[in-house]
């Protein structure tokens, strides 16, 4: 295998002109090109007396970090910081791309459902020998379940940089109109209160919106009715157990009764205004909808809309995903130890209070949401307490693609193509094929 | 051999030697090594550590002759070959008369005016022509409102995005295989047109009798060129729609890259340009099969 590896590098440059020839399109070039990258080098930069640390964020993170830096610089006066700022649609190519060129920056930013994947490739250093150094308490200071998606086999990969989860944005004039104070706190409440919408709203307009294409709310029924999604050490599909069975019957309900329209996301035209003429009266989704809310809608429907944590199963707490994005660093930079000075800072509370204060995401750390410009906010507090009862989805790299294909079989199963019997059962086919690697992996004895 | 030629083909080769070595460091030698990668499992388990490759033979052919995504994907890309494809030739020749004929002035400024999309960038053409696209505030959409047509959701809707793309395509490209009718035009003996003229043949005979034989071998050129062209569709796709909705834009290179740079299967990937090749290869053999036995 070594010199296998010997010539992926002699034929690295064969596949950058490969870029040049003009009779191929430019994927097909691409393709060709980065297969035979993976043995390319970068020569070390000589050490200089000012260190600069490759910093890549994504979208308009990238952007506002960019504030935060001069103090960094300022208390680092031998450190300087480049940031890299890359769109999000192109971030995760783009990473993996790095990686295979050997081109990784010191410092970067991922989403914490890549995590797996990124160690998988051994792409990013552990961090407990250098987080032995923090005080006791800082960690705990971590929401948990967010935190937990940052750690596999008991080590710490990456640390929240801000935090993301799932819950209600709605109506609460129309929620008021059909007699309840604010949504339940129960499944079966919550559709009786779906169902009051519903009657009130007419055959045109819907309870609640759920983009059919998406596969978020399905999971997280199934993650609250108590379903492992995997099995066998997650080796294997486990869709068609009954608790998960149960939950996505329950989610197919939704569309039967008409509670929720079905159609996916791109079917619908403007979402904003929409939620303004009360075609749909709740909706899930995640904080970025705060600020969009608060801009979009029109002036008449300001007063009218808050955000509310998801129900749950019986009398347990709703939970819904750890999502959010994380820092790490690059496993072979040999800067590893100014870009840790880098992730440490944007780790202080007080950097995250100002990073909320320019994008608007949530603190990971708790102790910065005591800031006033987040305390007074009254969209946020749905977010602190659904913040505490997140869970994590399967920690393996083929997750998304496991996501996706569920997203893919539960619309076939709303649009009646299948029942939902067929459903599943093509759902753990298709996810125990995804997953045959992993289990040739582990049968070989070798680490995923 | 005598002396003489063989030294004649030692100099060939010196000379020949530089373009050779080119063409097999920097094209055969990837193409050769993709097709390797096509017959192993090349995932991400394996771009961490080649340990974890495994050759699996013709497992991912077989995998994505069963996939319903690839036949999606080839049912789009064949959607827009066979619609889009035609269309542009016609339109290209269309304008290459147009632009061709004795009575067009300025026929220099609407030669470079429709060759001019060729030469913009596609990206930026394709941010002009999401505005034109807009189903609400759309160029598009405000003349079809003008004649009384609801309006169209031209890229959000599963049954109109594929149209939408293949508009802009041939838009985008038609000028290039226009220039090349206009040349193929141009060569053939204004003698011929003007016998034709004194035996009373009508324009339409003249055109059909004339025109179209002699312009046989240009038309063999852009039909196969266009053919090749389409089927690797990818970019006006990727910026205008990413493959939706409802992965009625999705094209098999478009497939491929998701499947090479999303997920990261490279030998899956790889496998998909292939049989893309292969296609290729046979939509070409049967252009020139079918025109072969056309000619005299």
């Amino acid at each position: 295998m070594g010199a296998l590896k010997g010539d992926f590098k002699a034929l690295t440059l064969t596949a950058t002109i490969a870029i040049t020839l003009p009779c191929m399109s430019p994927p097909i070039r691409l393709l060709l090109a980065t297969l035979l990258i993976l043995g390319f080098s970068n020569c070390g930069s000589p050490a200089n007396q000012t260190v600069v640390v490759e910093f890549w964020a994504m979208g308009q993170e990238g952007e506002q970090v960019k504030a935060l830096l001069p103090e960094f610089e300022r208390r680092h006066p031998g450190l300087r910081v480049r940031v890299q700022q890359i769109p999000w649609s192109a971030a995760h190519e783009k990473l993996l791309t790095a990686y295979a060129g050997n081109a990784m920056p010191d410092l970067f930013q991922l989403g914490n459902t890549w995590i797996p994947e990124f160690v998988a490739l051994r792409a990013v250093e552990p961090l407990d020998a250098r987080l032995q150094a923090w005080p006791a308490d800082a960690l705990a200071d971590y929401f948990p379940g967010i935190l937990a998606t940052n750690r596999l086999d008991g080590r710490t990969y990456a640390l929240p940089w801000y935090v993301d989860t799932r819950l209600f944005f709605y109506r609460t004039d129309l929620l008021a109109a059909a007699g309840f104070a604010e949504l339940p706190t129960t499944w079966e409440e919550w559709v009786r209160a779906m169902s009051q919408l519903k009657a009130r709203a007419g055959p045109e307009r819907h309870a609640i919106l759920l983009p059919i294409n998406e596969w978020q709310l399905p999971v997280i029924l199934a993650l609250q009715r108590g379903a492992t999604l995997l099995r066998d050490h997650d080796q294997y599909g486990n869709f068609q157990e009954p608790r998960f069975r149960e939950a996505f019957d329950f989610y197919l309900s939704l569309f039967e009764r008409k509670l929720a329209p079905s159609v996916g996301n791109h079917q619908v035209a403007n979402l904003y205004q929409e939620f303004a003429n009360g075609a749909f009266a709740v909706y899930v989704s995640g904080p970025w909808n705060i600020g969009e809310f608060g801009r979009r809608l029109p002036m008449a429907t300001q007063p009218h809309w808050n955000t509310a944590p998801l129900p749950g199963f019986d009398a347990e707490p709703g939970r819904s995903l750890a999502g959010g994005a994380s820092l790490a660093l690059s496993r072979t930079s040999p800067r590893r130890e100014a870009a840790w000075k880098l992730l440490e800072f944007l780790a202080e509370p007080e950097q995250q209070a100002r990073f909320y204060q320019l994008t608007g995401d949530l603190p990971a750390r708790q102790s910065a949401w005591a800031d006033p410009a987040l305390a007074g906010n009254r969209y946020a507090e749905a977010f602190r307490r659904q913040l505490q009862q997140v869970r994590a989805t399967p920690a393996i790299p083929e997750w998304e693609r496991i996501a996706n294909q569920l997203a893919y079989h539960a619309e076939r199963a709303i649009r009646r193509q299948v029942s939902a019997d067929e459903a599943l059962a093509a759902l753990d086919r298709d996810v125990d094929r995804i997953l045959e690697k992993r289990r040739w992996l582990l049968s070989q004895g070798l680490r995923p | 051999m005598t002396g003489r030629e063989r030294r004649a083909a030692l100099s060939a080769g010196i000379f020949l030697a530089p373009a050779l070595v080119l063409i097999a460091v920097f094209f055969f030698l990837p193409v050769l090594a993709a097709l390797l990668l096509s017959f192993t499992d090349f995932d991400l388990y394996a771009l961490g550590d080649l340990n974890r490759l495994r050759f699996v033979g013709f497992a991912n052919y077989l995998q994505l002759l069963q996939s319903p995504l690839f036949w999606t994907a080839l049912g789009n890309t064949f959607y827009f070959v066979l619609a889009g494809g035609p269309l542009s030739v016609a339109i290209s020749l269309g304008a290459a008369l147009l632009v061709n004929a004795r009575l067009t002035r300025f026929s220099g400024f609407f030669r470079a005016a429709f060759f001019l999309p060729v030469v913009t960038t596609l990206v930026a053409v394709a941010v002009v022509w999401r505005y034109l696209y807009h189903p609400r505030h759309g160029l598009l959409n405000y003349g079809l409102s003008l004649l009384g047509i609801d309006p169209i959701d031209w890229l959000g809707d599963p049954d109109w995005a594929m149209p939408a793309i293949i508009l802009m395509a041939v838009w985008k490209n038609f000028g290039f295989n226009m220039i090349i009718f206009i040349a193929g035009l141009q060569n053939i003996p204004p003698q011929l047109y003007e016998a034709a003229r004194i035996d009373g043949a009508n324009a339409w005979r003249r055109f059909r009798h004339i025109t179209l034989p002699l312009l046989g071998p240009t038309f063999l050129f852009v039909a196969l060129m266009t053919m090749i062209g389409y089927f690797q569709v990818f970019a006006e796709p990727y910026v205008m729609t990413q493959g939706g909705p409802a992965n009625r834009t999705l094209s098999v290179v478009l497939l491929m890259y998701e499947e090479g740079f999303r997920w990261w299967n490279m030998g899956y990937a790889s496998a998909a340009a292939f049989v893309l090749f292969a296609l290729i290869l046979a939509g070409t053999v049967l252009q020139l099969r079918l025109r072969g036995r056309e000619s005299p």
